[in-house]
């Protein structure tokens, strides 16, 4: 699938140029496995995210569910399937709204059970996240940025989804907060059979969680596998550089730090050939003529790069 | 360390006391509350009744028994200035209350919706503003007649476009945050996204304006009377009262000065009231 904006620019808007913010992207997800969605900001990442919930319409291309097209599923019926956790917590909660009515929200909506049947699944959510049943009638401003992410995923879970986006859920919280949430969202997975696509810039976290991972640059997918797989041997250049700028605590495991040169390229105007070719440390002759499709190099690993 | 990193280090922490925000709160609450109970017990209050003509007593100066003197007609001028309070009033909430339900109709429509129907709705605001409004309205009051309905209604009419542009303004901003996404992603549809989620978020800037539109709609209402296009004789306005105060300022000033206080001291307060609750909801101006 694709998604273009338009940018209109020049006098009287006659220039009109699209900035392919995710272009030529085709991913499959499993029924109960999660998949990691790594890149830099700015790689289309939260866009494809947003186009998968439906959020944002997409240009080209299509995204079946639950083997339908999503324009086939009835609007209603396939919110309940699908729910989003945002990256900032302080945003994605209205701040004047108590907390049961926020986690109550999805079942209002779909008129789901008596009102004391809601109020029971509430209690019964906030247990699930771990919170407090009498935090239900707090508003937001009251609790911390991991409560409030428990929150946002104890709202995500009102209705029942399949599948759950998780956008940069940790990001935004402390490291000793963004284990607990990653635990949560671990030990949810196995007892409510959920699928998760998990985007992060941060590969450590990305790797505790993914059973396959897709590394995303500008707009395009460069490798995807097992995330074991991935994180042991890259096989990208651009995979190769991610990996080698993560912090290890281990002061024997020095690795070489693969520098990048240069800036993200506009996505209004991408480099001919394999988009990674103006920083790539590999480059050769072919790369900014051709441009690599996704191949499989091996067992369930697809590689676009011409080294392979 | 030394003695200038100290210094700049103090002035660097050194901010707006709170207290002084709070006594202007305190204050302009104060007039408001003080005011706003004058004039609702203005019927017990009163020492005389308003238009009783007393030609015993002609525009006797202040006095204990006449505490702020007697006009051209032997009428007490404090029981005036108190049932003109209950017209100021009355037309500022009132007026008020129609130009922000008007304005935060239009401008929650503006906002969510966008495209056509923003447009649409703007350039009205636009054109509206083109017109001087007090002009406007002293040509609508000419052309109906210059009843208290009729004030009510045209300064209402005329006085929407601030909170249109505001609450548009701050709908295009809600209308981007990520609960407001979430919502979408459950299936929340428009009305409920816009009275759940974006009003209750763009209500205390409304607040600020519509305590500040009171002020500048007693004063409207006074300056009709004034003209004489306002309440009319007998009954009390502080517009009419400064009106029949001008034509003996030489010889009883207490006809012109104590309505004018009255209209000087209420649109303080409500200005002041306005400020500090601007500065106190407003979470851009909070360090």
């Amino acid at each position: 699938m694709g998604k273009h904006y338009k940018v209109t620019s020049g006098l009287l808007g006659l220039k009109t140029d699209a900035v392919r913010a995710v272009d030529g992207v085709s991913l499959t997800v499993s029924k109960g496995e999660t998949l990691g969605l790594v890149g830099e900001s700015g790689c289309g990442k939260s866009t494809l995210a947003k186009c998968v919930m439906g959020l944002e319409s997409i240009s080209s291309g299509r995204i079946v569910f639950q083997d339908r097209d999503v324009s086939d599923w009835p609007e209603k019926a396939l919110r309940r399937k699908m729910q989003m956790i945002f990256q900032d917590p302080y945003s994605s909660l209205n701040p004047r709204q108590k907390i049961g009515s926020i986690i109550r929200e999805g079942l209002d909506i779909h008129s789901i059970g008596t009102r004391a049947e809601r109020r029971a699944r509430v209690q019964e959510l906030l247990g699930l996240v771990g919170l407090r049943p009498e935090h239900g009638t707090r508003y937001p401003h009251e609790f911390s940025g991991g409560q409030r992410q428990r929150v946002a995923v104890a709202r995500t879970l009102a209705l029942d989804p399949d599948l759950i986006v998780c956008d940069e859920p940790v990001s935004a919280l402390d490291v000793s907060v963004q284990a607990q949430i990653l635990r949560l969202l671990k030990t949810l997975q196995t007892r409510l059979d959920l699928t998760y696509v998990f985007i992060s810039h941060d590969l450590s976290v990305v790797s505790h969680i993914a059973d396959r991972v897709a590394v995303m640059y500008l707009g395009r997918i460069m490798e995807i596998g097992p995330g074991a797989d991935i994180f042991a041997t890259p096989r990208h250049p651009y995979t190769e550089a991610l990996l080698s700028a993560v912090l290890t605590p281990d002061p024997t495991r020095r690795t070489e730090r693969i520098p990048l040169s240069g800036e993200l390229p506009s996505p209004m105007n991408p480099p001919s050939g394999c988009p990674f070719h103006p920083r790539c440390p590999k480059a050769f002759e072919r790369c900014p003529q051709e441009r690599p499709e996704l191949r499989e190099t091996a067992p369930g690993v697809q590689v676009a790069c011409w080294l392979y | 360390m030394t003695w200038f990193s100290r210094t700049t280090r103090r002035r660097a922490l050194k901010r707006p006391s709170p207290w002084s925000r709070h006594a202007l709160l305190a204050v302009g609450g104060f007039i408001v509350g003080l005011m706003s109970v004058g004039a609702l017990l203005a019927p017990w209050l009163a020492p005389f009744d308003p238009n009783l003509i007393n030609v015993d007593a002609l525009l006797r100066a202040p006095s204990a028994e006449h505490l702020m003197g007697t006009d051209a007609l032997g009428r007490d001028v404090f029981s005036r200035i108190l049932f003109g309070g209950r017209v100021s009033l009355w037309v500022g909430f009132v007026a008020v209350g129609i130009a922000t339900s008007i304005g935060l109709v239009l401008g929650l429509m503006a906002g969510y919706f966008g495209r056509l129907v923003d447009e649409i709705i703007m350039r009205g605001v636009d054109v509206m503003l083109c017109f001087p409004s007090f002009f406007l309205i002293l040509a609508v009051i000419a052309f109906l007649e210059p009843s208290l309905t009729n004030i009510m209604v045209v300064i209402g009419l005329t006085g929407w476009m601030g909170v249109a542009r505001l609450v548009r303004a701050e709908t295009l901003t809600i209308r981007e945050r990520d609960y407001v996404l979430a919502a979408r992603a459950a299936g929340a549809g428009s009305g409920r996204i816009i009275f759940r989620h974006i009003l209750p978020n763009a209500l205390a800037p409304v607040l600020v304006s519509a305590t500040l539109g009171v002020a500048g709609a007693i004063l409207t209402e006074s300056s009709l009377s004034f003209l004489g296009l306002g309440v009319q004789p007998p009954d009390a306005s502080w517009g009419n009262m400064l009106l029949e105060g001008k034509e003996v300022l030489g010889i009883a000033w207490w006809l012109s000065v104590f309505p004018g206080l009255a209209i000087l001291v209420t649109v303080l307060g409500y200005n002041l009231l306005g400020e500090s609750l601007r500065d106190l909801l407003d979470p851009r101006l909070k360090q």
